[in-house]
């Protein structure tokens, strides 16, 4: 496909370097030379220096034959801007990156009066994500597919745990669980377990289970599932409020610590139910005052990242029982990881996931018939959905006899709306929606899983 | 550094070059000459190193603009060199010396032969040399990128250490697709080339190697005169191509997708063909007298303006007895060169329009002191790191050029031959004057002027840097 993406950002680099990495043509625009050239030397891509927003710069750019254009820059009216002269100007599908609040209340309405495809705001996006974690905070990650019916969760497993030395065989027979282990991640490996994998304390596993199952399993492995009681907050930025938005009503206490008055001011107009504080949320006393001893949720939201990794690494040792630090800038995401921080939260991943997931159903519905993909385990592993057409070739067989590739696991079948966590003796037949766990890239087709003969 | 990957790429090289020898086994086989042999050999030496450099992929593809350069110089060293056995294993050029600054002289498209006698060469080497103008022209690594699936972005270091002209641009957003792309114009102009010389009656052998020779803007001939017993209307064609292989490839590539518009912005091209109007516009009167008639005058200036400012260095007449102003506007015309983007060497008509507009700006710098004034080529603001690199490269370029003229004059020829001899080779002309004209060649040389000259070649193909890094003590410490 031919993509424009405008603005060089965070997450218009992101973009560019996993689409291209997909074969798709990128340009991108962007009115500092040197960050198109950074980013050209870097990928396998064309750039384009200049406003995004001006005509004679898109068709530089080659709007008459491009697909989509994609607009990501720091402000809002031009993203808009770009993709309404795109719209005139050429003939392809729109994505804007909207993250004003008194815009993306208008979400819908701009969408269908400009045009566009998709309407994203980053801040939103973020916040639904963070409180989706809160809600469920034994699980470090969560995926949602089939439309909310089936989820991936991924969790470290704890050093007492009766999972500690136990193969999946083993697993299945003592703990009488219906669940479905997808990854194994050990020791910075990821791989797709068998029935003689064996779980250590310390891996990191992402199981699939039927809704019902999952709280009684959690609590075989010793993993607390409850939904915390109150939350505090660090830094009152647009995810802040967002997030305050999705929590108060679920009867979660909120509390934001934001250093500048006005902006609290801001906030308590905005959100009644709130606590908010004025103050630095760094200074130690303040935390203590506030009682992060007895805080259940504690998330880092400021715009520093280190000082988000020192509050969260702090708030751990406090014995809060789920931190959540945002970090912005990824260079250095091995060693973040490696720390004791619960789930770390990139924006700009999340915004370059969800424009990736719609970029790649727009693709899908050309050639191959993935329907969503969602990266995990940081991107080494992929998770891809699709809907069983009449060309599968191995309909009826049971999964036991279907010839898998290795690093292939089918995680679960969706028929008719009822999910099927998949044993050797089901099958899949035509119109079901199957979710294929894999370590390997770039599958198309459903048929690429199997082993050719 | 990557060594692994440079190795890996190294050996695509070679195998290319082996595959790259199999038309002239064939033309050798075909007139069954006996020098097949030597060319069968150094195909299978030339497979076998490349083999076993290529057998295991190195797991690490990643490679940046110190690698990309290193490995591109590499390149065009490793393949002088191998490319050089044909004729030193047949005997047809004893000297391994001269057998490498022939084929140097070749894939550089330089066309400066040690030959005296070109017509004594088998057919298949005459082929062979000729070849090596038509892939040294669009690039080996061009074509390797083109043909090979390697991953990444960091292939564009190699297009960029490879492709003349002060800032590469790719056609299309993927390099692979680019250098497919390019290399699809290229063999496309070859071919209406060779149509349209076969069309006037020249014998398929020729107008293949007068055709490379053209395509690259090389100038290998297969007679000893180069081009000076073809008919008229050969001589025109030839002067036509050359003068089209001088351009900028991305014009033909606008063409090809109908943007006729955007065509108009390129100013180096209409620069370039004014320069060429007004050259051949001076020589013509300048000559006028001593030809019978104005029109074979205009025919024979338009032949050497061409194939001087292409850098191809065919010649359709002995230049060298030329009145003094008409050598003086050829010796002009090596130093600018053909446009950017092109097959042709030379500075480059972009790089001396930049330097011009620059010499402007600072002149009305001294003249409004406080004027606040931006260099703008093609309607778009030339950014600093260009004028920065442009300016550099003009300096390093006199350096070499200087240390060159120094170095060979220890052979004792005259100023003339010296200096003509150095900006043959830098610019990748192939003859110069006096005692390297056009009826002459640089056989007379000692072996180490020779080598000078050949580094010269390599360094004036690949616009210096990459091999001014390759011998830089400072890219190899640790």
């Amino acid at each position: 496909m031919r993509i424009i993406i405008v603005g060089c950002g965070k997450v218009g680099e992101t973009l560019a370097a996993e689409l291209s990495q997909e074969g798709d043509d990128i340009t991108v625009i962007d009115r500092k030379e040197d960050k198109v050239e950074r980013l050209c030397n870097a990928y396998d891509i064309m750039g384009c220096t200049g406003n995004g927003a001006g005509y004679s710069t898109q068709l530089e750019a080659g709007i008459k034959e491009a697909d989509l254009l994609i607009a990501v820059t720091g402000s809002d009216e031009l993203n808009l801007l770009c993709c309404l002269l795109a719209r005139k100007a050429g003939n392809c599908q729109t994505i804007a990156r909207v993250r004003t609040p008194e815009y993306s209340s208008e979400l819908r309405y701009l969408k269908e009066e400009l045009g566009l495809a998709m309407v994203l705001n980053q801040e939103l996006a973020t916040a639904m994500e963070l409180a989706r974690v809160l809600k469920f905070p034994s699980a470090i990650d969560i995926d949602t597919f089939a439309k909310g019916r089936v989820d991936l969760l991924r969790f470290r497993i704890p050093a007492d745990s009766p999972l500690d030395q136990m193969t999946l065989n083993e697993m299945h027979s003592r703990l009488k669980s219906n669940v479905l282990v997808c990854t194994l991640e050990h020791g910075g490996e990821i791989l797709i377990p068998t029935g003689d994998s064996r779980m250590e304390a310390g891996d990191v596993i992402s199981i699939v289970a039927a809704s019902r199952e999952e709280t009684p399993f959690f609590r075989k492995i010793g993993l607390q599932t409850n939904q915390v009681k109150n939350v505090l907050i660090v830094g009152g930025g647009q995810i802040s409020y967002y997030l305050a938005r999705l929590l108060c009503p679920a009867g979660i206490r909120v509390k934001i610590i934001e250093r500048q008055m006005k902006r609290c001011e801001e906030l308590c107009e905005l959100l009644p139910k709130a606590t908010i504080i004025h103050g630095d949320g760094t200074n130690r006393q303040l935390l203590e005052e506030e009682g992060i001893e007895q805080t259940e949720g504690f998330v880092a939201l400021t715009d520093i990242d280190e000082e988000n990794v020192i509050l969260s690494l702090y708030a751990k040792k406090c014995g809060c029982r789920k931190v959540i630090t945002k970090v912005n800038r990824l260079s250095f995401d091995e060693v973040i990881d490696s720390l004791d921080l619960d789930t770390r939260v990139c924006p700009r991943d999340i915004t370059a996931e969800s424009i990736l997931q719609y970029v790649r159903s727009v693709k899908n519905s050309i050639g191959s018939n993935v329907e969503t993909l969602h990266r995990i385990s940081d991107n080494q592993a992929e998770a891809l959905e699709f809907v069983i057409r009449d060309n599968f070739r191995m309909t009826e067989v049971s999964l036991q006899d279907l010839p898998l590739k290795p690093g292939i696991l089918i995680a679960s079948i969706n028929r008719g709306g009822q999910i099927i966590l998949p044993r050797g003796k089901d099958v899949i037949r035509e119109g079901d929606t199957v979710i294929v766990i894999t370590t390997r890239k770039g599958l198309n087709d459903i048929n690429d899983i199997l082993q050719i003969k | 550094m990557n060594y692994r990957m440079m190795i890996y790429m190294l050996g695509w090289v070679l195998n290319f070059e082996a595959v790259f020898m199999v038309p002239s086994l064939a033309v050798g086989l075909l007139y069954r000459e006996t020098e097949s042999a030597a060319l069968l050999l150094a195909i299978l030496l030339c497979a076998f190193l490349g083999g076993l450099a290529v057998c295991r992929k190195p797991p690490r593809q990643k490679f940046y603009a110190r690698e990309g350069f290193i490995t591109v110089a590499l390149a065009w060293f490793v393949l002088s060199i191998f490319g050089a056995f044909p004729f030193r294993i047949s005997g047809c050029i004893p000297s391994m010396i001269d057998a490498v600054f022939e084929t140097a002289s070749g894939f550089t498209t330089t066309g400066a032969s040690i030959l005296s006698d070109v017509e004594a060469l088998p057919r298949c080497m005459l082929f062979w040399r000729s070849f090596t103008h038509w892939i040294g022209g669009m690039g080996i690594l061009v074509f390797v990128i083109a043909i090979l699936p390697l991953a990444g972005g960091s292939n564009m270091y190699l297009m960029k250490a490879e492709s003349p002209g002060p800032s590469v641009k790719k056609l299309v957003p993927k390099v692979k697709r680019t250098a497919i792309m390019l290399y699809m114009l290229y063999v496309a102009l070859t071919l209406v080339e060779l149509v349209l010389l076969l069309a006037g009656r020249m014998p398929l052998l020729d107008a293949l190697t007068i055709t490379f020779g053209t395509a690259g803007t090389g100038g290998f001939g297969i007679k000893n005169d180069s081009m000076a017993s073809y008919s008229t209307y050969l001589q025109m064609v030839v002067t036509v191509f050359m003068i089209l292989f001088g351009v900028n490839f991305n014009v033909y590539y606008l063409i090809y997708k109908k943007r006729f518009r955007e065509i108009l912005k390129n100013s180096e091209v209409f620069v370039y063909l004014a320069i060429i109007a007004v050259s051949i516009g001076l020589i013509s009167i300048n000559i006028s007298g001593m030809y019978a008639s104005a029109g074979t005058a205009v025919k024979d200036a338009a032949f050497q303006v061409g194939s001087i400012i292409t850098t191809t260095g065919y010649s359709s007449a002995d230049f060298d007895l030329w009145p003094a102003f008409s050598k003086s506007i050829l010796v002009l015309l090596m130093f600018i060169g053909s446009c950017a983007g092109s097959t042709g060497g030379g500075i480059k008509v972009s790089r001396v329009m930049i330097m011009f507009k620059t010499v402007i700006k600072e002149l009305d710098y001294i003249i409004h002191p406080n004027n606040v004034k931006k260099i703008t080529m093609d309607g778009k603001q030339v950014e600093h790191t260009v004028l920065r690199s442009i300016n550099v490269f003009v300096m390093a370029y006199l350096m070499v050029f200087v240390a060159s003229v120094l170095l060979i004059s220890l052979d004792n020829f005259d100023l003339t031959t010296n200096f003509t001899a150095v900006a043959a080779t830098l610019n990748n002309i192939g003859p110069g004057l006096g005692g390297v004209g056009p009826m002459a060649n640089f056989g007379s040389y000692s072996g180490f002027s020779k080598i000078v000259m050949t580094f010269d070649m390599i360094a004036g193909r690949l616009e210096l840097f990459p091999v001014l890094i390759l011998f830089s003590w400072r890219t190899w410490k640790k």
